[in-house]
């Protein structure tokens, strides 16, 4: 179907731009809203929006092009989008999906003949306890099946709205299991601030450091070193002791909730139910390391929260937490904005996350310099974890020492886990660092564990021998994610699936990730097909070594670590798949002749070699 | 120069002066040294994206080209080890995008073609890609050939910082990143671009050609047929 043209675009888009304020920062908040409203983004809107920031239109059209919520296709009224996570697809994805575009009528990843609607997939959704998951038009839908299809697929028909849709299919539970310091107890909303007013910035500062609290995203830099960074950048130009502020922005606090790894959803689960402990631990280090704004980046997939964190947003300002003198202190001031992303786990990295929150496409930026002196606007910017945030509340409150009696030495404190695949209760569990994988395991009725997958397809693999291993910075460091497989399950096919995600979520910027992601996924694909040689082994090794010692970032460094950790821990699910041939054509012969095949309609023994 | 170099890092043992601001990549040209590199040319901001200038600093690896110089670095540059990397780097690029070179009117002035065999690139050795890709010969003086875009960016910032035009950018994620022009048409010949631009002579590849130019020059008569691209490129006044 053409596309329908657009001659009214300017009044259309009006309000829109009017409330973003024409503001170049605002790009990707301006874009999300014309997808939500036109199911694209047309030329004539991305002319349109360029002109009115003064920009060139390439750039739009970059930024649109980047994220995998936007598209510059027509992608029909109803969107549906099934989470691609191996959690999603041992649960049913693959044929769900199947199913459910037969009801259809529609081929995955193409728009049906009336522009209705259009079935594809996306990268994991965050909702791997209550899977198998998607998204219509960015709403989350959880605990599919083929009866919750068949109504979808009716309300679809129907054209009914989105909002007249049975809530029941919106439905997204918690699912806490098991808590510990920053689930079990309640925070008074501004206690921690109070306190921190109390001792003062400094000693707010030295109780962080006597916590030694760790960046809970993963990589578990020293909390307090960031934090002391950041005020160091400009301190000597301000002339500010630590906590002056003067009203304008000189720094920045940024909540990373661009939970994109696959199998983790604890912040998920944090924004919905402990928002104002978050919140708490942002102003707490807006008023450490002098910062007077605030941003929480929630990743598009968890849009649905977005008026709920607002509605707290609201209340912390009516009582006086957030806004200008903050509990009545001259001059504290400190807000928070929220940011909504569109489909890009690369953003996540959090000099590719400060870009998106500028309105730009979300590419790591080179460093040096690092965000805590040049961040957000060449600002000098704290970017941590939503859990870091809640823990730097309580440790606020409660003091370094006591937070630091928890855990490990090296790992103080709790851990939050998202607990998903083979076991009986999935869910959210927080325990001190230093527990043991398999007291996890048996605590979540893990059925006939065999591997688990540890801090996503970017942590690692640990097979049945290593299930006393330690959740610690020291052993296995984890931004959360926990996912079960038990005996008998396929460990290649998680390798495969988390091969896809990465060669989905390269940004494309530099050569190792963008082709090396590929390559990898290429090889995989042939393996997976029985074509696979040993060659093929030796040459993903070499890919993996290579995106590790070349990529511009993270994502690179880590996206061959499912396929070099698989083929190191469990060689004989590659060995089983392989073609008993040293060398195998990666070119299929017969397979190039099907395009001929389905257009004479031929399938015999002579149409094939 | 002005800047005063009284601070030297290591480069293959070799002493290389620097002043404070320059890049591992600047000290290095300045002192005649060849580090292999695509997406980096003097003239403009440092971009990183190539990843063939990949240096080994006190042990670990860094983009020479945006990576600052700092008193008593130790670099590693033309061993064994890095320089099997970046023809793996270069092969990766020959395969994703479809790059004929005894067919393309840049060979011999291509530096993508050079570096290859500056590397010792004897075959792409990965798996082709074959992706489809735009041409663009809307322009009247200029092709756009995406088949040999390899997204370093240089006629993105050439446009941008020296012409003042921003008539590129680039649109897509991944591998399927590409160059995109300033056009509600999407077409070159639609927008401001100029044949005397300085963003129409910087494509290290063969991605933007000035029409009618071709042949001027026969093969055998080009820049890279007589001396390699390592020569070339540390040439004092080299752009």
């Amino acid at each position: 179907m053409e596309p329908c043209s657009f001659p009214h675009i300017e009044s259309q888009l009006a309000p829109i731009l009017v409330r973003h304020g024409y503001d170049a920062t605002r790009l990707l908040q301006v874009l999300r809203e014309v997808q939500d409203v036109l199911h694209f983004i047309p030329p004539e809107a991305v002319t349109c929006i360029a002109s009115h920031f003064g920009m060139p239109r390439s750039g739009v059209e970059g930024v649109a092009g980047f994220y995998s919520f936007l598209s510059l296709k027509p992608a029909g009224e109803y969107r549906i989008l099934f989470s691609d996570n191996i959690t999603d697809h041992m649960l049913g994805k693959p044929e769900l999906m199947q199913y459910f575009c037969n009801k259809l009528w529609v081929e995955p990843g193409k728009v049906s003949e009336d522009n209705l609607v259009s079935v594809d997939s996306t990268s994991c959704t965050g909702m791997c306890d209550q899977g198998p998951a998607a998204l219509v038009n960015g709403w989350p839908l959880t605990n599919l099946d083929n009866n919750r299809l068949d109504l979808i697929a009716e309300l679809i028909r129907l054209r009914k709205p989105l909002a007249d849709w049975p809530p029941m299919l919106f439905e997204v539970a918690d699912n806490i299991r098991r808590k510990g310091v920053l689930l079990d107890e309640t925070q008074e909303p501004g206690a921690a601030i109070r306190e921190t007013l109390a001792r003062g910035a400094r000693q707010t500062l030295a109780e962080l450091d006597m916590s030694n609290l760790r960046g809970r995203g993963g990589a578990g830099f020293k909390t307090a070193a960031k934090w002391s960074f950041c005020h160091a950048a400009i301190a000597e130009e301000d002339g500010s002791e630590i906590c002056d502020v003067d009203g304008t922005t000189k720094r920045v606090m940024v909540c990373n909730a661009d939970e994109g790894e696959p199998g983790t959803f604890k912040d998920r689960v944090l924004l919905a139910s402990y928002a104002d402990l978050v919140f708490e631990g942002m102003t707490v280090g807006a008023r450490v390391v002098g910062a007077s704004k605030g941003f929480l980046y929630l990743r598009g997939e968890y849009r649905y929260l977005l008026d709920r964190l607002n509605t707290v947003l609201d209340r912390r300002r009516a009582s006086g937490l957030l806004g200008r003198d903050i509990l009545g202190e001259k001059g504290f001031d400190f807000d928070i904005e929220i940011h909504l992303g569109a489909g890009a786990y690369i953003c996540g990295e959090e000099s590719a996350l400060i870009e998106s929150l500028e309105g730009k496409r979300g590419r790591p930026r080179n460093r040096p310099p690092f965000p805590v002196t040049h961040g957000y606007l060449g600002l000098p910017t704290v970017v941590d974890n939503v859990e870091t945030f809640a823990c730097a509340a309580r440790i606020a409150e409660r003091g370094g020492a006591w937070f630091a009696a928890m855990g490990t030495p090296q790992s103080t404190g709790s851990k939050i886990l998202s607990i998903s695949g083979d076991c009986a209760r999935p869910g959210i569990y927080e325990y001190p660092f230093g527990v043991t994988v398999r007291e996890i395991l048996a605590d979540c009725g893990a059925q006939e564990p065999y591997a688990v997958q540890v801090s996503g397809p970017s942590g690692c693999m640990i097979s049945w021998k290593e299930f006393e291993r330690k959740i610690a910075f020291e052993d296995l460091p984890t931004a959360g994610a926990f996912m079960i497989f038990r005996r008998n399950r396929d460990v290649f096919q998680a390798a495969h699936n988390f091969v896809h995600f990465f060669a989905h979520e390269s940004c494309g910027f530099c050569t190792p990730c963008r082709v090396g992601t590929q390559l990898q996924k290429k090889i995989m694909d042939k393996i997976d097909s029985g074509h696979g040689t040993v060659c093929d082994l030796e040459e993903m090794k070499r890919l993996g070594h290579l995106m590790k010692s070349m990529s511009h970032c993270g994502l690179g460094h880590t996206a061959g670590n499912p396929v070099l950790d698989t083929m190191e821990k469990f060689p004989d699910v590659y060995e089983r798949k392989l073609a008993n041939l040293a060398f195998e054509p990666a070119f299929d012969l017969d397979g190039a002749l099907e395009t001929a095949r389905e257009i004479t309609g031929r399938d015999d023994a002579w149409a094939h070699l | 120069m002005g800047a005063l170099m009284n601070k030297t890092i290591s480069i293959d043992g070799r002493e290389i002066p620097f002043a404070d601001g320059q890049t591992i990549m600047d000290a290095a040209l300045a002192a005649g040294v060849y580090i292999p590199h695509l997406c980096h040319n003097p003239e403009f901001k440092p971009h990183g994206s190539c990843k063939l200038c990949t240096v080994s600093v006190n042990g670990r690896k860094v983009a020479s080209c945006t990576m600052p110089a700092g008193e008593g670095m130790v670099v590693a540059n033309d061993t064994t080890e890095l320089n099997r990397e970046r023809q793996a780097l270069v092969q990766m690029l020959f395969v994703e995008g479809n790059h004929i070179c005894p067919a393309c009117e840049k060979s011999g002035n291509c530096q993508l073609q050079a570096v290859a065999y500056q590397l010792d690139m004897m075959s792409p050795h990965y798996t082709h890609f074959y992706p489809p890709r735009e041409v663009d010969a809307s322009h009247p003086d200029v092709f756009l050939d995406r088949n040999r875009c390899i997204l370093c960016e240089l006629c993105v910032r050439a446009s941008r910082d020296v012409d003042g035009k921003n008539v590129f950018g680039l649109s897509g994620r991944g591998i399927g990143c590409r160059l995109v022009v300033n056009a509600d048409s999407g077409r070159l010949g639609d927008t401001g671009f100029a044949v005397s631009d300085k963003a129409a002579r910087v494509c290290p590849t063969g991605a933007i050609l000035i029409k009618r130019q071709g042949f001027k020059v026969p093969i055998g008569e080009r820049i890279f047929d007589h001396r390699p691209i390592s020569e070339v490129q540390t040439e004092p006044g080299h752009e």
